[in-house]
């Protein structure tokens, strides 16, 4: 289906929980469905890490159809017939709105320049979007992944922008191991000699240390289950082992593919800029140490889904976060799904996520 | 849609736009029923996925989770009433599990299939064999039933407990019994409160 593309320039600078600002903020976005008369059929729908605006139309870069295109659209469970669909580009990334390849005030481009934002910043700058189109309060807000942390966030923060948060595979807070392989990922972007401290705008781009990332990355999205099964000792092209290093095995030609293309569409600094945003994520430290307090006194219903065979976010952290919820006496559900895919399970092929979405929605 | 009938007593005793936690809620069919009927705002908890999934695709406040052990979670008195309807013999430890829902609810209604009944007795006593009736309808080695319980039984452990007994009903054969209902009744419910 076709989006509307649009973007949003904010006349007040953006204040930042680092202390600074961004000024002149650019959101980029994409609608569908049409807003009622009051206002009052608009979903947010947050984006994961290296997702973008465009959730359910062709991308730009790949020609891809949307990321999510299984669940938005019309008749779909999150029905845009009925709803008026929003998702933005979050600030630090790369597709329209402000990030580091965005250019300064100098014309340049910021480069490291950029501020460090959390995902609050992302999450207030969409609260100007709501602003600005006229939103007072969202039907709902939906996001997987970080999409999640930016829901639990807006929730937290903004309690009466939202009737309902839908949160899937998330967490309220990056664990040690999470934090762990989000730092694999930076070291091997700057670890390339073409990072140049993030400099690279004027030449070629730290593509290697960018691929290297998003091969680290890529296998905490997947359960050993699901990588056993599409490759397990595979050889790709080949009869025999090559006794070499090119790519034998087909998981490591996936890897590679996967890598590479990740490289055409997503900026190296993005990554390290939203990879930190994800680190710094703890909803209960901007709550007094508490993730009930975080809550309290919330009328939104909630829901949280998690997947059994996602490692990355288990079931435990969903848990955590329907316990603070139960205690804040919040109208909340949570259902485990089982769904072989691991943490990318939300993106792909569950059919019961699509019963449980849509029933949630309403 | 027709409520089994010591939900069918439960949905009746609740008052309008109660807050209500239903323990071990199933498909929701009490929840919905009561939202439907008495505008309450109700909430459950169910261990069983597939469950939990069914109740959310219906757009009820669902969450799955073990009743032995989450219950802790919830607020004192968070809710005006707790429900725990044929659950109770399974629970690790009913007594605690009684204790949280007098905590969380400031009343609980407990249903439980009567053990003491006759059927049961006397397919123990003359067969000499763990009972299998209408109302304990699976065999020894696959029933979750772990801790069988009978109404004289559920009075005693409510006294100890300090509850109190505000209403109770009995049935057989879904009808109501009034009388001599340790050996008559096949179900019982009993709404509790304790100060």
């Amino acid at each position: 289906m076709a989006g509307a593309s649009q973007s949003l320039r904010l006349n007040d600078p953006l204040p930042l929980d680092g202390g600074g600002e961004l000024v002149n903020a650019c959101i980029a976005y994409e609608t569908y469905g049409a807003p009622n008369e009051d206002r009052s059929n608009a979903i947010l729908l947050c984006h994961a890490l290296t997702g973008d605006q465009y959730v359910a139309s062709e991308h730009p870069v790949t020609g891809k159809p949307g990321w999510w295109e299984r669940m938005v659209g019309p008749g779909k469970p999150i029905d845009t017939n009925r709803y008026h669909v929003i998702c933005a580009n979050v600030i630090g990334s790369c597709m329209g709105s402000s990030g580091p390849a965005s250019e300064a005030s100098d014309g340049k481009p910021y480069a490291m320049r950029f501020p460090v934002i959390t995902i609050r910043d992302m999450v207030r700058a969409l609260v100007a979007l709501l602003d600005e189109l006229g939103i007072d309060q969202l039907h709902a807000v939906v996001g997987g992944s970080m999409g999640g942390m930016q829901a639990l966030s807006l929730a937290a923060n903004w309690p009466e922008r939202a009737a309902r948060v839908l949160v899937i595979a998330s967490t309220s807070r990056h664990s040690a191991q999470n934090i762990a392989f989000h730092e694999l990922g930076r070291q091997a972007v700057m670890a390339d000699p073409r990072w140049n401290g993030g400099d690279y705008y004027q030449g070629e781009a730290p593509d290697a240390g960018l691929a290297v990332a998003r091969m680290a990355a890529h296998i905490t999205y997947l359960s050993e289950e699901a990588l056993t099964e599409k490759f397990g000792r595979n050889l790709q092209d080949r009869d025999a082992k090559s006794f070499g290093f090119d790519a034998d095995f087909q998981v490591e030609s996936y890897l590679r593919y996967q890598g590479s293309g990740f490289t055409r569409r997503f900026d190296a600094n993005s990554y390290l800029y939203i990879t930190r945003a994800m680190d710094y994520f703890d909803l209960a430290e901007e709550h007094g140490g508490k993730l009930a307090n975080a809550f309290a006194g919330t009328a939104a219903r909630f829901c949280l889904v998690s997947f059994d065979s996602d490692w990355l976010y288990p079931t435990s952290e969903s848990r955590h976060v329907v316990r603070a919820l139960n205690a804040a006496g919040a109208a909340v559900s949570f259902v485990e799904l089982s769904a072989p895919h691991g943490h990318d399970s939300f993106l792909l092929d569950v059919p019961a996520l699509d019963r449980v979405v849509k029933g949630f929605i309403g | 849609m027709n409520l089994r009938p010591d939900l069918a007593a439960i949905a009746d005793a609740i008052s309008e736009n109660a807050r209500v936690l239903d323990i071990g809620c199933g498909d929701g069919a009490l929840l919905a029923n009561l939202r439907h009927t008495k505008q309450v705002d109700a909430r459950g908890m169910e261990i069983d996925g597939a469950c939990v999934e069914r109740c959310v695709a219906q757009g009820l406040s669902v969450v799955q989770g073990d009743a032995n052990r989450d219950l802790a979670d919830y607020p004192e008195k968070g809710f005006d009433y707790t429900v725990l309807s044929q659950t109770l013999q399974t629970a690790t430890r009913p007594d605690r599990m009684l204790d949280q829902l007098l905590r969380v609810g400031r009343q609980a209604f407990v249903s439980f299939p009567n053990f003491a009944h006759w059927r049961t007795r006397s397919a123990l006593m003359l067969g000499g064999r763990m009972p299998v009736t209408r109302a304990i309808p699976v065999s020894w080695y696959e029933t979750p039933n772990i801790h069988h319980v009978t109404v004289k039984d559920f009075r005693e452990l409510a006294d100890e407990k300090n509850a109190k007994v505000e209403r109770e009903w009995f049935f057989a054969d879904g009808k109501p019994v009034t009388s001599g209902t340790n050996w008559r009744a096949e179900f019982a419910v009993f709404q509790l409160s304790r100060d």
